[in-house]
């Protein structure tokens, strides 16, 4: 099946809160204990949702859509 | 990050319009729900169409309080508790500006009270987005008046033993015409309700219930994802929540819009109509 988001995270902003990864309905992200760092650990399991972005007190999880991501990507 | 960050900011300008990037990370604490208010006031001002020079966004003092800090629109960092006071002078004065009041429970009902209840009376068109986390975080955790009862603080040694004010049903019997609780949890809905807030003409009080995480959740031994469970747990749609027997209410709070009343004169308006009246004159 193919992919309906593509997750990005910019580290030098992240809290490492966790809340992202607690709210995720596919467990896609994994937080990275040691360097206190949200990670999308499982990209293929990710439905789009958005949800992790939304809830992000940080400003610092973006999902897009594989054609967005194609066109940002490309740039 | 594998893409350029200046393309990111071109497809999530929804809410990064609003920010200033170079003030970024915030200081809040990790898990902190404060961001998620500051996100959606963003994207409810982009979608109504307000430009950064169309919006003022007033404070007071609190970790809630330093929101205007990361807004790139006109900002003002007030005195603790004396938000409305600087906001009904603003409005008065530029009554073309969206005015939006960031402040917390401490700000708003405890040294702020006073000024709360008397915007409300006047039903100026400003719009209070108050982050209640039940405590005072950036002073460390004193009780508020919105601590529920048993909880730990610092100044409540073995739990808070003073009744809280309902915040929302305080709102609305001093004046306020739109009234709302959202929740840090539930940020597409908080978005929605801050939007309906700011379109309404007249006082318009939204309630954000935010974690603080470092400070209320550590005192109280909730782990950061208990407490945001605990907002999804606890709070209910308010359709539901007229249908929901009294039993099945107690411990529990409605979220959504509470109360909206459209038929009362707005006072910026009543204000400068009266200016013309006794001058003879425009403004
Ligand atoms: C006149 C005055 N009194 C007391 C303080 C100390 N003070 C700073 S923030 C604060 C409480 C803030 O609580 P709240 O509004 O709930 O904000 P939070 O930090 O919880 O977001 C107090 C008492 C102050 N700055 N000024
Ligand atoms: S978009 Fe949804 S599925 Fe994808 S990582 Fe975020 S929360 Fe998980
Ligand atoms: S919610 Fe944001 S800050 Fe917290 S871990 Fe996830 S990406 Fe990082
Ligand atoms: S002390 Fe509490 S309210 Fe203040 S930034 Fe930290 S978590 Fe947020
Ligand atoms: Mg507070």
């Amino acid at each position: 099946m193919a992919v309906k988001g593509i997750v990005e995270v910019r580290e030098d902003w992240c809290k490492g809160c966790n809340i992202c990864a607690s709210v995720c309905p596919t467990k896609v992200l994994e937080l990275d204990k040691v360097r206190a760092v949200m990670t999308v650990a499982h990209p293929e399991k990710c439905i789009g949702c958005k949800q992790c972005e939304m809830i992000c007190p940080d400003f610092c999880i973006y999902v897009f859509t594989p054609e967005e991501y194609k066109e940002i990507a490309s740039a | 990050m594998n893409v350029p960050f200046e393309k990111v900011l071109e497809k999530k300008e929804s809410y990064f319009k609003y920010l200033r990037l170079d003030k970024l990370p915030t200081i809040w604490c990790p898990g902190c729900g404060i961001g998620q208010a500051l996100k959606a006031t963003c994207m409810a001002l982009y979608d109504l169409g307000i430009d950064n020079d169309q919006v003022a966004m007033v404070s007071g003092i609190g970790c809630s309080s330093r929101t205007p800090g990361y807004f790139d629109g006109f900002t003002l960092h007030t005195t603790h508790g004396r938000a409305l006071a600087f906001a009904t002078g603003l409005k008065l004065f530029k009554p073309e500006l969206t005015t939006i009041v960031f402040t917390g429970d401490g700000d708003c009902f405890a040294i702020g009270g006073n000024h709360f209840i008397h915007a409300a009376r006047r039903n100026i068109d400003v719009t209070v987005v108050m982050i209640n986390n039940w405590i005072y975080g950036m002073t460390h955790g004193q009780v508020s008046p919105t601590t529920p009862l048993g909880s730990q603080t610092t100044t409540t040694p073995g739990g808070n033993y003073e009744p809280n004010f309902d915040v929302a049903e305080l709102a609305k019997a001093a004046g306020a015409t739109y009234v709302a609780r959202g929740t840090a949890y539930h940020v597409t809905e908080l978005k929605k309700l801050i939007q309906d807030g700011i379109k309404h003409k007249g006082f318009s009080f939204i309630e954000v219930l935010s974690p603080c995480t470092i400070i209320y959740g550590r005192k109280n031994r909730m782990t950061f994802e208990e407490m945001y469970m605990w907002l999804k747990e606890n709070t209910i749609p308010v359709k539901a929540w007229e249908k929901l027997p009294e039993e099945k209410r107690a411990g529990k709070l409605p979220r959504g819009v509470l109360y909206h009343d459209d038929s009362r004169p707005e006072y910026t308006e009543v204000y400068w109509n009266r200016v013309k009246q006794l001058s003879g004159g425009e403004k």
